[in-house]
């Protein structure tokens, strides 16, 4: 067994590096058939995987980019993308030294560790090694669990009567524009599959899924929990990455059977541009799972980076006793955008939505809270409770709200508050008056009000989302 | 383009040679230019954002006659039961949109109480100051109002005053026109540390289908008080849009009283303009609908300036099939520092088929500010109906006990006890129970 996984990523390496001509993996810039067709066939897809593509693709084509969200933007130009090229071989620095010391400080404040350090900025380490064992260990522990983690490519290969059996039911075809886009390009992303009563072992993030070497621009995750199972999923990394790519637009879609349960936790630190607004990512993002009876999913998310952000993990609370969580925090600065919230949509009996969203803004940034809780006529008993709370730092940025309520069931209980405030000079002046500084100040008093949502991330994460936090809003304060 | 958009643009030659307006150039070009905007802009749809819940084209649909005839034969036995009894009032009354100065008590004494037909000839320069200057030019209905309105209230009180008794405004529509679409106008000006209380309502008499494009313009000068109270509890053939914009200086005070319990389908559109320091903006809301109903309550607050206060309270109780929306926003600009808003959505369902759909709304561009608002959607507390029923109450009456105290919260801030009084009876109607207590 464990030969065979050693040689599954040996080859993989194979494929993804260091023979294959680079020249020849590139497409010329523009989307039409051919360039899809020609995805399809690099990736070595089979028939119903390419028509699948090109339906996307042709929904895709008739559909006109949404304006609706309170984000400005310049709209990207579609056919000035390479929609594939093979991940590009970064040069290897031979020691952090060679590294932007700006970055440096970043991970010292975030407390990332020195081999960490070296393999986010791309410094050759020999350590290396170890993280493969360490990853083929854990490759081994699942597969024992008749766990199956992998990138999509391999799963469409592997795995194909799951992937045709769950891709697109959650996030169909022509959901909305960047899902279509998505459905059509996507080169890449991961697929989970617990099977029935396993309680996966640990927590399933793509650091440790090592034939990945970066993540793709259109990103296509799938995770199917089946009966009785549990999973928690880690997605991002709390280290700023900067990315070429100024266009991401990913989708993820999870299925929890009756009685499993999904915890997905994203942290999101993308570049969010420069002081003066210029560059910065566009992350346009499609998140929906949906549950069945007895089932549970949990959205956990840190969002810090990016220029523009807008993304609503939702819940598709389908059959009874479905619980939906989401737990938000969206933090921005200078020149940054996020419209950002959930979709709690309740159709079976007994079904229960908690939201909790917490928005700070600084700088001259905008942060939006937009959510739907809509209870359809059966769903009886249906429960939810919102909670949006937005903290403005300066007088420059905005924060707003905009919470769609729509109940068409008598016995649906729906409570929704939102508060809107700042930072209260009296609390800053306890802190001053207890020696702590205004900036420390400032990051304590953000943490307590992020709470609620911090707690939920799993621990390694936890820590790491509350120094990050601190570090978006350095200098925020005049 | 609708049928009915097509009619209305076709027959604003024959209403504007009508016109009284007609001598005074400013508003004639005002009338055309809102009309021009109409043309491109059309009706709203549910694919429009603020109209997203509400579909107007059932109630479009029909063949209206926009130019009314006034009808003679309505008395004040006919309307008497329209108005506040034992309360003395001054008194506008209008038929099918037309004034009738025998059902009426209008007057010219220490203030302008009289319509706005008579108002545009005798005070062209108050009109060219204000008319058009709340009501933005570009929301459909507004535009659709301008161009054709011709008459309406026209109240105008000077510094310093107060208005003895409340004004009651009444707009009855009949059957002379069969199916008809009427466009009446408000302009309702309170002057310096004036006050006054404003009470509204629409009803149609007949059993013809009736629409009514309504628009009040408010402006409220330093330190002015007004209570604006609006009663709607229309026969089943009447939809309403009623636009009400609210202009308001330094430390005024301005409530709106929204009490909706009857029409096929009604819109409030109300909305704020907070442009003083130290103005205070009041809107209650009751909404109890049942079988075939949609009442959609729009509110905007827009804070422009620094130390405002906005209070909202909106209830709604839903019954039968019906339909309720709320869409209130609060507008928070960089300048409006120190702004205290307050926003509370609550809402029942009492049966299977009532549907609501709310989005409390928050645009906030300063930071030292204090905003909230609240939203739910619920049934009555189950232990509170066991207590009183346990006390030997029945269950209906203890439903329709606890639903009043629901609504209830909306109505202290009505300062005319007869009309508190008359809405407690329209509720304690509405939920089947005896109010007696109460009153």
């Amino acid at each position: 067994m464990s030969d065979e996984i050693l040689d599954e990523i040996t080859a993989s390496e194979y494929k993804y590096g260091f023979t294959s001509d680079i020249e020849s993996d590139k497409v010329p810039p523009g989307l039409n058939e051919d360039v899809i067709r020609l995805i399809s066939s690099k990736k070595n897809e089979p028939e119903w995987m390419l028509e699948w593509r090109l339906d996307a693709f042709r929904t895709w084509s008739e559909m006109i980019e949404p304006d609706w969200p309170n984000v400005t933007y310049n709209k990207p130009n579609f056919q000035a993308i390479s929609y594939y090229s093979a991940p590009k071989q970064t040069k290897t620095l031979d020691s952090l030294e060679e590294v932007d010391p700006e970055l440096l400080k970043t991970f010292e404040k975030l407390g990332i560790s020195i081999d960490e350090q070296k393999r986010l900025t791309g410094v050759a380490m020999d350590v290396v090694v170890d993280s493969v064992s360490v990853a083929t260990s854990f490759k081994e522990t699942l597969a024992e669990k008749g766990i199956i983690f992998c990138s999509m490519s391999e799963a469409i290969q592997e795995h194909p009567e799951l992937v045709r059996k769950h891709l697109g039911t959650v996030v169909p075809k022509r959901d909305n524009f960047y899902a279509a886009l998505n459905s059509a390009v996507f080169t890449d992303g991961s697929f989970c599959y617990i099977p029935k009563g396993v309680h996966c072992p640990m927590e399933l993030s793509t650091y440790f899924r090592i034939n990945e070497a970066g993540t793709g621009q259109f990103e296509r995750t799938l995770l199917v929990a089946d009966k009785g199972s549990y999973v928690s999923y880690l997605e991002g990394c709390t280290a700023p990455s900067r990315d070429e790519n100024q266009l991401h637009a990913a989708v993820v879609e999870l299925v929890a059977m009756e009685g499993a349960e999904i915890k997905y936790s994203t942290v999101q630190n993308w570049f969010p541009g420069d002081a003066e607004g210029k560059g910065g990512v566009f992350n346009f993002v499609t998140k929906r799972g949906i549950c069945e009876r007895n089932s549970k999913i949990s959205w956990t998310q840190v969002e810090t980076g990016s220029a523009v952000t807008w993304k609503y993990p939702s819940c598709i609370l389908k059959g009874d006793n479905s619980v939906g969580e989401f737990y938000s925090v969206a933090v921005t600065n200078k020149f940054q955008q996020a419209d950002t919230g959930t979709k709690m949509i309740h159709l079976g009996k007994n079904t229960k939505s908690t939201i909790i969203s917490k928005g700070i803004s600084a700088g001259k940034s905008h942060n939006s809270y937009r959510g739907l809780v809509r209870v359809g006529p059966r769903a009886e008993n249906a429960r939810n409770f919102s909670q949006c709370d937005s903290l403005l730092m300066g007088n420059q940025c905005g924060a707003h709200t905009f919470p769609y309520i729509e109940a068409q069931n008598p016995s649906a209980q729906i409570e929704h508050e939102a508060t809107t405030s700042k930072i209260g000079e009296d609390q800053i002046f306890y802190c001053n008056q207890r020696g702590i500084g205004t900036e420390e100040a400032i990051a304590l008093i953000v943490n307590g009000y992020c709470k609620e949502v911090l707690n939920q991330l799993p621990m390694e994460f936890a820590v790491e989302a509350q120094k990050l936090l601190e570090v978006s809003l350095e200098g925020s304060v005049g | 383009m609708t049928d009915l958009a097509q009619d209305l643009l076709s027959s604003f030659v024959i209403a504007e040679a009508g016109l009284n307006g007609s001598k005074n150039l400013g508003v004639v070009n005002m009338r055309k230019e809102a009309l021009d905007r109409f043309e491109t802009a059309g009706f709203p749809t549910t694919r429009d954002e603020e109209w997203k819940y509400t579909n107007l084209k059932p109630v479009l649909k029909h063949d209206y006659k926009i130019m009314l005839k006034s009808e003679s034969a309505v008395s004040f036995g006919d309307i008497k039961q329209y108005l506040l009894s034992n309360l003395d009032t001054y008194k506008l009354v209008f038929i099918n949109g037309k004034y009738s100065s025998w059902l009426s008590e209008s007057t010219h004494q220490s203030y302008d109480i009289c319509t706005f037909a008579a108002a545009l000839n005798k005070y062209p320069d108050v009109i060219a100051k204000y008319l058009g200057k709340a009501a933005p030019a570009g929301e459909t209905f507004v535009d659709l109002n301008t161009a054709f309105a011709d008459d309406g209230a026209y109240i105008r009180v000077k510094a310093n005053q107060t208005v003895d008794k409340p004004i009651e405004i009444l707009y009855i529509t009949t059957d002379e026109n069969g199916t008809s679409f009427s466009q009446n106008r408000n302009l309702i000006i309170v002057e310096q540390n004036a006050e006054v209380q404003v009470l509204e309502r629409h009803q149609n008499l007949g059993t013809a289908e009736s629409f009514t494009n309504f628009v009040s313009e408010v402006f409220a000068a330093p330190d002015a008080r007004l209570n604006y109270y609006k009663v709607q509890n229309d026969s089943d053939k009447a939809s309403l849009v009623d636009n009400t914009h609210v202009n308001q200086e330094t430390g005024s005070l301005v409530h709106v009283g929204t009490y909706s319990f009857g029409g096929k389908l009604v819109r409030n559109n109300l909305n704020f303009y907070s442009g003083g320091e130290h103005a205070e903006s009041h809107m209650d809301g009751i909404t109890i609908i049942g079988d075939g109903q949609t009442v959609d309550h729009h509110t905007l607050v827009d804070h422009q300036e620094p130390h405002c206060y906005s209070r909202e309270l909106y209830k709604g109780i839903y019954l039968g099939n019906s339909h309720g929306v709320f869409n209130g926003k609060v507008l928070v600009r960089q300048k409006a520092q120190k702004t205290n808003a307050f926003q509370q959505n609550d809402n029942i369902l009492l049966s299977d088929k009532a549907k609501v759909d709310t989005k409390p709304q928050l645009e906030i561009f300063a930071d030292d500010v204090r905003c909230s608002h609240g939203c739910t959607v619920g049934q009555l507390d189950k232990n509170a109906l066991f207590y009183l029923r346990s006390r030997g109450i029945p269950k209906f009456e203890a439903q329709g006990l606890m639903t009043y105290a629901f609504a209830s919260d909306a109505l202290e801030y009505i300062k005319i006890p007869q009309l508190q009084k008359r809405l407690n009876g329209v509720i304690a109607e509405k939920l089947g129970i005896n109010l007696e207590f109460a009153l």
